[in-house]
């Protein structure tokens, strides 16, 4: 049931109290669709939460999610977004294996490269903050592969809509 | 300032809401709640099962459109209640179920009696609360209120732990509430209208199909008056039965699995439906992909999610029906034409006739159709019919007409046994004048017959038709049909007496074999003070046709064996 299709973004402006994500969560469960990702925060507004879900569906598959998102009380407001209609952003840490002075070097070396953070180095690791499109960050993850990795988590993708272009309607 | 206590703010809150009865049973976690409810003017119909309290609320609500209420204490309490409140979610109806918790200071911890009742009850409800304070409980039961009765109506929890009844204080009651995220009415689309009627008009062979949704919102007589302007023939699904009479000249029947062979054919050879208010499941339709062949769907829905989940509708309108059906009859009043003298009109005609050639064919031997008949005769038109759930349900569906909404009270969706004898005795607690009917199977009545000791110590008599044939009947019909005979758990053996067990709960009972027999005891039953259990034995090898084997639509169907 999951898996197919490509990835459809929700974005969910909701209610910001206890219970919604087990609401919202509940919706793909019930028909045994995997989510991809999900990443819930405030918005300026306090009582509201912005939910940004992912998950890979075919196009019929994410209109029925839609109208079930739109019917479920809590959900204020529900964009639904390709990904290239959205800025799409993703932060992982990634703890890479180093192994001597001249490994840990070509991992420093990689990282400056891809102009990220490192925010630990430990005797035998290096950890680095990477912030980007999710593509970007899985070809960071595989090449970082090559040196081993020892433990990645990510935050899933948040999203905003592209603004339009000025001048058009 | 009045000083309330949760309880008390409950009730105060209840009243508010003009609730006069409540059904349901006390336990350790509602106790409070039962001592405010003392002197409060507030009726509570004792139960002796939660989930009979269920089936009485929603059967209150669905004769009476109003709101039915059910009480339950916190943990087995909560979870009897599962069965009934999931029945009154899959028909849309409008039930607020309180139930007791255990101390917020005990969340959690498996407390004597807790359940998660919040989580258990998300997927089977249209919302579920916690108030965690004094000051939260009359929002939550304004809320829970409003959210039950607008929009597609549904049920509602409220869980109120116990140290939030016992908390005192001042609390404020608002008039009125808005939730965030719920907007129940959607302004339906003019321009949307427009092309449904011009489209209806333009169809050679349409048929209306009418639905629970048109039975809630109560908007059948506006459908009634298109089908009557267009001349449009009207067959209504299991819930939508009783939306129009069933001796209207444009009266089709019920679709479906076991639906009538004039509304299943005049529907299969239709070229547009125009559905009000369905959902279009999968007992109405079978076979989905071939439901909508060569057809124009348009599909008149309040809740958007409806629309395309079952069936692609090739036209929709969303929003409140009443307000839709009445804009489209105004656009369709303005166009003149009428099909009585079509070919369509006259092809209606035929099937309906070879569908009365068929029913010529049943016997009035003494079995269901001829029964049903029998005791429609028997019955004042406004009488309230309710079904237990299986053969006894399409029986009824079949052979007993109802002429008016809110009078045929079944479980469609949910199908739950055990359904028809707590609703008619919620039924009869809304309108004690109107005698109700309960048509039931002996496996189904077993389940909820406690409900009999409701109906005697409240005063809600009741009449209690059981088709007994030792069976678990429609099972074994199928074990028939599709298991060459084997049959596997579905003989009852006669088992309990159901005299003996009118007896222990102190109401009459009577076995009838013949017409003669049966019209005797109706007519004293409908005099009767306490509540007649009839037993009707029934030859356990007695078939509900037509049927449509699963996997078939609903040309396919097998009128006899």
């Amino acid at each position: 049931m999951s898996g197919k299709g490509e990835l459809k973004i929700f974005s969910l402006l909701v209610n910001n109290k206890p219970g919604v994500l087990f609401r919202v969560s509940s919706l793909f469960r019930r028909r045994s669709y995997n989510i991809e990702s999900v990443s819930v925060g405030p918005t300026g507004d306090k009582s509201t939460a912005k939910m940004v879900i992912t998950m890979l569906a075919d196009e019929e598959t994410a209109d029925s999610f839609t109208r079930l998102l739109k019917r479920t009380i809590d959900v204020i407001d529900i964009v639904r977004l390709n990904p290239d209609q959205a800025i799409m952003s993703e932060l992982a840490l990634v703890r890479v294996k180093t192994d001597g002075l001249s490994n840990r070097n070509s991992v420093l070396a990689m990282i400056g490269a891809w102009g990220f953070k490192v925010v630990e180095i430990t005797k035998d690791s290096v950890c680095v903050q990477v912030t980007g499109n999710p593509p970007d960050l899985e070809n960071f993850i595989e090449m970082a592969s090559e040196f081993g990795i020892e433990d990645v988590a990510r935050t899933g993708v948040t999203v905003l809509e592209k603004s339009r272009p000025q001048g058009q309607a | 300032m009045v000083e309330y206590s949760g309880a008390s703010a409950l009730v105060e809150s209840l009243k508010r809401e003009k609730v006069d009865l409540v059904f349901g049973i006390p336990g350790g976690a509602t106790l409070p709640i039962y001592d405010a409810l003392v002197g409060s003017g507030i009726r509570h119909v004792l139960a002796r099962h939660e989930q009979c309290a269920a089936h009485m609320a929603d059967g209150f609500a669905r004769v009476s459109g109003r709101v039915g209420v059910a009480m339950a204490t916190s943990g087995p309490g909560s979870t009897n209640l599962v069965t009934g409140i999931a029945t009154a979610y899959l028909d849309s109806s409008p039930v607020v179920a309180i139930t007791g918790q255990v101390p917020t200071t005990q969340l959690g911890s498996d407390a004597f009696q807790e359940v998660d009742t919040v989580g258990i009850f998300n997927p089977i409800t249209k919302y579920v609360m916690q108030p965690r304070t004094l000051s939260d409980v009359p929002r939550a039961v304004k809320a829970a209120f409003y959210m039950a009765s607008s929009g597609r109506t549904g049920p509602v929890v409220v869980d109120i732990p116990k140290d939030v009844q016992m908390a005192k204080g001042e609390a404020e009651f608002p008039d009125a509430i808005t939730i965030r995220g719920y907007t129940p009415y959607i302004a339906p689309d003019l321009l949307a209208i427009e092309r449904v009627a011009t489209t209806l008009l333009k169809a050679a062979k349409p048929i209306i199909l009418v639905g629970g949704g048109a039975v809630r919102s109560g908007c059948s007589p506006i459908v009634l008056a298109i089908a009557e302007h267009l001349s449009i023939p009207v067959a209504t699904t299991l819930m939508g039965k009783g939306s129009i009479s069933d001796d209207h000249p444009l009266s089709l029947g019920t679709i479906g699995m076991h639906g009538n062979y004039q509304a299943n054919m005049t529907l299969t050879e239709a070229d547009l439906i125009l559905s009000v208010g369905v959902r279009f499941s999968d007992r109405s339709t079978m076979n989905a992909s071939e439901f909508a062949t060569d057809k124009i769907i348009i599909h008149l829905e309040i809740d958007p999610s409806e629309v395309d989940k079952n069936i692609k509708a090739d036209q929709y309108v969303i929003g409140d029906l009443n307000t839709t059906a009445r804009l489209l009859y105004e656009t369709v009043l303005k166009k003149t034409r009428n099909l009585t003298e079509s070919s369509w009109a006259l092809r209606v005609k035929r099937i309906k006739e070879e569908s009365e050639a068929l029913l010529r064919k049943d016997t009035n031997d003494f079995l269901p159709p001829a029964i049903l008949r029998k005791m429609r005769e028997l019955l004042p038109p406004q009488a309230v019919v309710t079904t237990d759930v299986g053969q006894n349900q399409m029986w009824a569906q079949l052979h007993f007409k109802v002429f008016a909404p809110r009078t045929f009270i079944t479980s469609g969706g949910l199908g739950t046994m055990g359904f028809g004898l707590p609703a008619a005795v919620g039924a009869k607690a809304f309108n004690p004048r109107v005698p109700i009917l309960s048509i039931v199977g002996d496996g189904g009545f077993v389940m909820t017959c406690n409900a009999l000791a409701t109906s005697r110590t409240e005063g809600l008599p009741v009449i209690v038709c059981i088709f007994n044939n030792s069976m678990l009947g429609m099972v074994a019909q199928w074990q028939r049909m599709f298991y060459d005979r084997r049959y596997s758990a579905v003989q009852l053996e006669s088992v309990p007496d159901m005299l003996q067990i009118a007896k222990a709960f102190g109401v009459e009972g009577i076995r009838v074999q013949s017409m003669d027999e049966l019209e005797k005891a109706f007519r004293t039953a409908l005099r009767s003070e306490v509540t007649t259990v009839i037993d009707i034995p029934v030859s356990p090898e007695e078939d509900v046709f037509p049927m449509v084997p699963l996997g078939g639509s609903l040309k396919d169907m097998v009128v006899k064996p």
